[in-house]
């Protein structure tokens, strides 16, 4: 086991893939000599070469639209988009033509293509640095759609996506680079798209996923000192979603609450929200409750304590859960 | 050219040049400026001042008082210039980084502080300023602007925009479509690139395998280059364009050859991409340098006028640090305010149960 941060353990992931299969390229803005924006790519394009760590032009739609014709030509390319809302100008790509073409060959064609995104606020950073865009891309059939939460999984998940033959959103918590955990170098084939239970717990399921399952571990945490026991779960895969460990957790605790940083109002809550009625309806104690930002753009820095969901706003709704 | 050279150092023939690095007042066959002793003086004023607002910000950030900036170092004289060339009722579309022009706009440099900050995401008025919010995503605000000008156009009105961007963002979609637009309605629009050399790390080779400057005439319309680093050249190619403009020649891209002395915001570090030397063969084209040298030189300032402007600069940075460091915090309450035009049932919603919630830990 070694002690990594999460930025170097996606590098580490990167580098493995990149040992292992030729075929795979990085490419994006500053990912070359710089080492992406977070160094997440740092010492790749020195170690493999301009051909395969691409420093593209700055443009968005250009980075998706070419990883599309490299991935025709059998390319494996792991594009970085350099924040979160700076994606916007590949949507189109992404939409129209990554998560489509695959269906419109009928099957011939495949279109291995990552797309990293790092999201999420709390840096102190100006406008379009700080999004949580999943919503958008969960909505989009084609996609897969993936966020990591911490080093162990960041290293094992870069290298399945990479793996897989579907077009995959991967979303890394850009406020969580810096965090360190043990990672297991040798881990191989660790399925992506398994929820993971954080934390077991009796008395309240919490879903998670990318930033918040710390936040929502340090509730947990906070909450085991006035004895009451939350399970927390990280989700990991968005789409597919792992309802099997979700709703087994929730038949049991009777309990949930769904907590990410993007707008509750139309967010990918309100998805698990219906799922769980759905699935667990007769063993539900309280409605499903969701905590995340407002219907407001991500505000300046200065505001974003207020506009993030905390420990405190967790254990409110963990409280109210307990109201009914 | 690899990455590795220092780049632009030689200064390419075709620049537009009216005052060499060295001070020397030169000609060209087709630009010219006539200015006046106060307006020489008064443009190197313009030039120092914004270097100091610039230097001040810097260290409010160093300090944490700012989130991030993204300085002009080495770009005065194109911001000064272009900015200087514009009449009250054009209107510019900014970048992030033009410092210079608002100043020009009367902005005053605590609003461009306050973003930065994090106080707010804009903070200015456009109309009052006739200067547009800075626009973040890179390349967004050339549409903007054409629209702008095609607004202008319907209007029969005297007046043209000027489209501020950076070499990095002549690749994106948004900035060639926006060539497109304004070539085809024939708008009246500038498009000023000033192509300081560096993308955060990317040098211009990987945006452009032409000088950028001549991409216009594929899509129709002159292209021109100067040296970012001559006031005068930048006013009197950036005065030209917007007359054209104005008088329904259509639209001009102007090159203004510059260099980006700093970093490309205070979070990045250029030492992992590029050589010192070329930073130092850069420092001989400082854009105020050789401007004092003009004034010096042909005895139109003495150094008494460089101290005074020299206090002033201090004076106005000690002043910009103090108000920026009264900038009130938003109350939690701002976070619903303006998203919408009218009520919205939602956003009253979320901000009654909120401030409730926020009551609670009062109590």
């Amino acid at each position: 086991m070694t002690t990594l941060t999460l930025a170097k353990a996606l590098n580490e992931g990167l580098r493995r893939s990149m040992e292992d299969d030729s075929k795979v390229l990085v490419m994006g803005e500053d990912v070359g000599k710089l080492g992406g924006v977070f160094r997440v790519t740092d010492g790749l394009q020195k170690d493999f070469g301009e051909d395969r760590v691409i420093d593209t032009p700055l443009a968005e739609s250009g980075i998706i639209g070419t990883a599309i014709g490299l991935a025709l030509r059998g390319y494996r390319p792991v594009c970085e988009i350099q924040f979160d809302g700076f994606v916007f100008p590949a949507v189109n790509q992404i939409i129209t033509q990554l998560a489509k073409m695959p269906l419109r060959s009928l099957g011939a064609l495949k279109l291995p293509v990552v797309v990293r995104i790092p999201c999420g606020g709390g840096i102190g950073a100006v406008e379009h640095h700080s999004e949580s865009p999943e919503a958008y891309f969960t909505h989009t059939a084609g996609l897969r759609v993936v966020a990591c939460s911490n080093p162990a999984d960041g290293y094992s998940m870069i290298q399945e996506a990479i793996r897989a033959d579907d077009p995959i959103i991967f979303f890394e918590p850009k406020r969580r680079y810096w965090d360190k955990s043990e990672v297991d170098l040798t881990a191989t084939g660790l399925p992506l798209d398994q929820a993971r239970v954080a934390r077991p717990g009796a008395d309240i399921t919490l879903l998670a996923y990318g930033p918040m399952v710390k936040t929502c571990l340090e509730a947990a945490a906070a909450a085991a000192e006035d004895s009451r026991d939350i399970e927390v779960i990280d989700l990991r895969s968005l789409n597919p979603l792992d309802m099997g460990v979700v709703a087994e957790s929730v038949k049991r605790t009777g309990r949930c609450v769904v907590v990410h940083e993007a707008p509750v109002f139309t967010g990918f809550g309100a998805e698990l929200a219906a799922r769980i009625t759905e699935q667990c309806f007769y063993h539900l104690e309280s409605p499903v409750l969701r905590v995340g930002g407002f219907s407001t753009p991500y505000p300046p820095s200065r505001l974003e304590e207020y506009y993030l969901p905390d420990l405190d706003r967790v254990l409110d709704a963990v409280d109210r859960a307990f109201t009914y | 050219m690899t990455s590795d050279a220092p780049r632009g150092v030689d200064a390419p023939p075709e620049l537009v040049q009216l005052l060499t690095p060295e001070g020397e007042r030169v000609e060209h066959p087709d630009y010219d400026i006539e200015l006046t002793d106060e307006e020489v003086r008064s443009l190197y004023r313009d030039l120092v001042l914004v270097r100091r607002i610039d230097l001040e910000a810097v260290a409010l950030q160093r300090q944490g008082e700012l989130g991030i900036w993204a300085s002009l170092l080495g770009q005065e004289a194109a911001q000064i210039g272009s900015g200087r060339a514009l009449t009250d009722a054009d209107m510019a579309f900014p970048t992030y980084r033009e410092h210079g022009v608002a100043w020009c706009r009367d902005v005053d440099p605590v609003r461009l502080l306050g973003l930065f900050r994090g106080v707010n995401h804009g903070g200015w008025d456009p109309a009052e300023h006739n200067f547009h919010l800075y626009t973040i995503v890179i390349g967004s605000q050339t549409l903007h602007a054409v629209g702008y000008a095609m607004g202008i156009q319907r209007d029969g009105a005297e007046a043209a925009t000027i489209a501020y961007f950076g070499d990095g963002a002549t690749s994106q979609g948004d900035v060639n479509e926006s060539f497109i637009w304004a070539s085809v309605f024939n708008a009246p629009v500038v498009f000023f690139c000033q192509n300081n050399q560096w993308a955060i790390s990317e040098p211009l080779e990987k945006q452009s395998k032409i000088p950028l400057y001549k991409r216009a005439s594929g899509f129709g319309f002159p292209g021109v280059r100067v040296d970012g680093n001559d006031v005068f050249a930048c006013l009197a190619v950036t005065r030209k364009a917007l007359q054209n403009a104005r008088e329904g020649q259509g639209p001009t891209l102007i090159e203004a050859f510059t260099y980006r002395m700093g970093a490309h915001t205070t979070s990045d570090d250029p030492t992992r991409y590029r050589v010192a030397d070329e930073l130092e063969a850069w420092k001989l084209k400082d854009p105020i340098e050789r401007l004092k040298a003009y004034l010096f030189k042909n005895q139109l300032a003495d150094q008494e006028f460089f101290d005074k402007v020299d206090a002033e600069a201090d004076a106005l940075g000690k002043d910009v640090r103090r108000r920026c460091l009264e900038l009130p915090d938003p109350e939690p309450e701002a976070l619903f305010q303006h998203v919408y035009a009218a009520q919205h049932s939602l956003l009253d919603e979320e901000r009654d149960q909120y401030l409730t919630y926020l009551a609670g830990f009062e109590r």
